[in-house]
């Protein structure tokens, strides 16, 4: 289970800000980002793809969505 | 690699929809929009202060259907692709502040991010000057984003919250509908119509609308904004949103020439002066509170009507902040900034910087 990256409510651009603080801070392995917005899920996915990182899975949990990222 | 089921997402995506809002807006100018204000949200925002009377410059008041246009379109798609999110609560009088003064500062250049590259496309060299004030604002506001800055989390609200501002924009469209413009007379019943200047040339309202809808829709899906487009690009060397607003400016350019509307210089342009500092100072102003509010002004739209409760207040801001631009002289017009305009983009920094300095961290 990798660290979870708590993005919900969030305005842009800090979900990415602090997914990609997170993936400098992991360097590789696996994260969970959570948000709340189409928006953010798209971010985050382009993001992760931006620095080498894959989004492996995508799930809605609650009102937004669980993304795991692996790299 | 999980891809994106919504085209707009993608690169040409954005860059279609930054095209499709390039050749309409010109067009809109064609069929009776303001010189180089095919759209213009700050301008019509104002425009609407002026319509529902909040300042009286007889020149600037019309109930521009593209705004809310702008504002169903997102509504509608919102709810057609399951996006609809009411939410809110992120610090509103801050971003009420900022809405305040990103429209006193917008009012100072003449323009939001959008006109800005209209006026670009049309040949209007002082938005140049803009649009590096512009980018410098922005710039200033990633900083702030980089050392922590933030206006915390927004929570889930009721749906009905989020509703609120497409309802009142659709009130406002009735109100137009059942209160049209009087031939020769200032005000209907209860709205104000300019009888010239700016605010008396517009397309038909049909016309307004269905491209308000249509770029309501497409921007919504695409998440379209002018700001996050320079921001993501000195934030994280990230070409995606700016891709859409290059689109935006090639498009109206070559729209322009087609409809013999490039005029190239920097005296004489409609509703523009040429106080380059001005220009500049003014959108730095305008960058700056768009950065620390998340949006430019047409983003602030389209959240809004994907249920952001926050940007809703953000929106009301910016009309507050036109009503304040016009009653206290902060506006420019062609002949130059307003008396106390100079003064009012002091102020606004000093503000920006406090919002930016003082809401840290603690997420």
């Amino acid at each position: 289970m990798g660290t979870i990256v708590d993005a919900r409510g969030l305005s842009c651009p800090q979900p990415v800000l602090i997914t990609l603080e997170e993936m400098k801070k992991v360097a590789g392995g696996e994260l969970v980002v959570l948000v709340d917005t189409d928006t953010s899920k798209e971010n985050i996915i382009r993001a992760a793809a931006s620095q080498g990182w894959t989004a492996t899975d995508i799930v809605p949990e609650g009102q937004g969505y669980r993304i795991t990222i692996r790299k | 690699m999980a891809t994106f089921k919504n085209f707009f997402a993608t690169r040409w995506g954005i860059i279609g929809v930054g095209v499709f809002i390039g050749i309409l807006a010109p067009l809109l100018q064609k069929w009776g929009n303001p010189g180089n204000m095919g759209i213009c949200v700050a301008c019509f925002d104002r425009d609407i202060a002026g319509a529902l009377g909040l300042h009286r410059a007889a020149l600037v008041q019309y109930m521009r259907p593209e705004i809310i246009g702008f504002v169903l379109g997102s509504f509608f798609a919102a709810y057609a692709f399951k996006e609809f999110r009411p939410r809110a609560g992120s610090a509103p009088i801050a971003r009420f502040v900022l809405g305040i003064f990103a429209m006193i500062g917008a009012l100072v250049f003449l323009g939001c991010p959008w006109r800005a590259l209209l006026r670009l496309a049309a040949g209007d060299w002082n938005a140049i000057l803009g649009l590096l004030g512009l980018v410098s604002g922005v710039w200033i506001g990633t900083r702030f984003l980089k050392g922590g800055y933030n206006l915390g989390r927004s929570q889930r609200t009721h749906t009905s919250v989020g509703w609120i501002l497409p309802l009142i924009t659709a009130g406002f469209l009735l109100m137009m509908l059942l209160d049209p413009q009087v031939e020769g007379q200032g005000r209907s019943n209860v709205l104000f119509y300019s009888l010239k200047g700016p605010g008396s040339m517009h397309a038909p309202i049909a016309v307004s609308l269905a491209v308000g809808l249509g770029v309501g829709i497409l921007a919504q899906r695409s998440r379209f904004c002018t700001m996050g487009a320079i921001r993501d690009l000195i934030l994280f060397r990230q070409a995606h949103l700016f891709l859409g607003i290059v689109g935006l400016a090639v498009a109206a350019f070559v729209t322009n020439l087609v409809l013999g509307q490039f005029r190239p210089g920097f005296a004489g342009q409609p509703v523009a002066h040429t106080m380059h500092m001005w220009n500049f100072a003014g959108m730095a102003l305008a960058g700056l509170a768009f950065a620390l509010a998340g949006g430019c002004p047409g983003r602030q739209l389209f959240l809004a009507g994907e249920g952001d409760g926050d940007a809703a207040i953000f929106v009301s801001g910016m009309i507050i902040g036109a009503a304040f631009a016009h009653n206290f002289g902060l506006a420019s017009s062609p002949a130059g900034v307003g008396p106390n305009g100079i003064l009012a983009v002091l102020i606004g920094f000093a503000v920006c910087l406090a919002i930016g300095f003082t809401m840290r961290k603690s997420v």
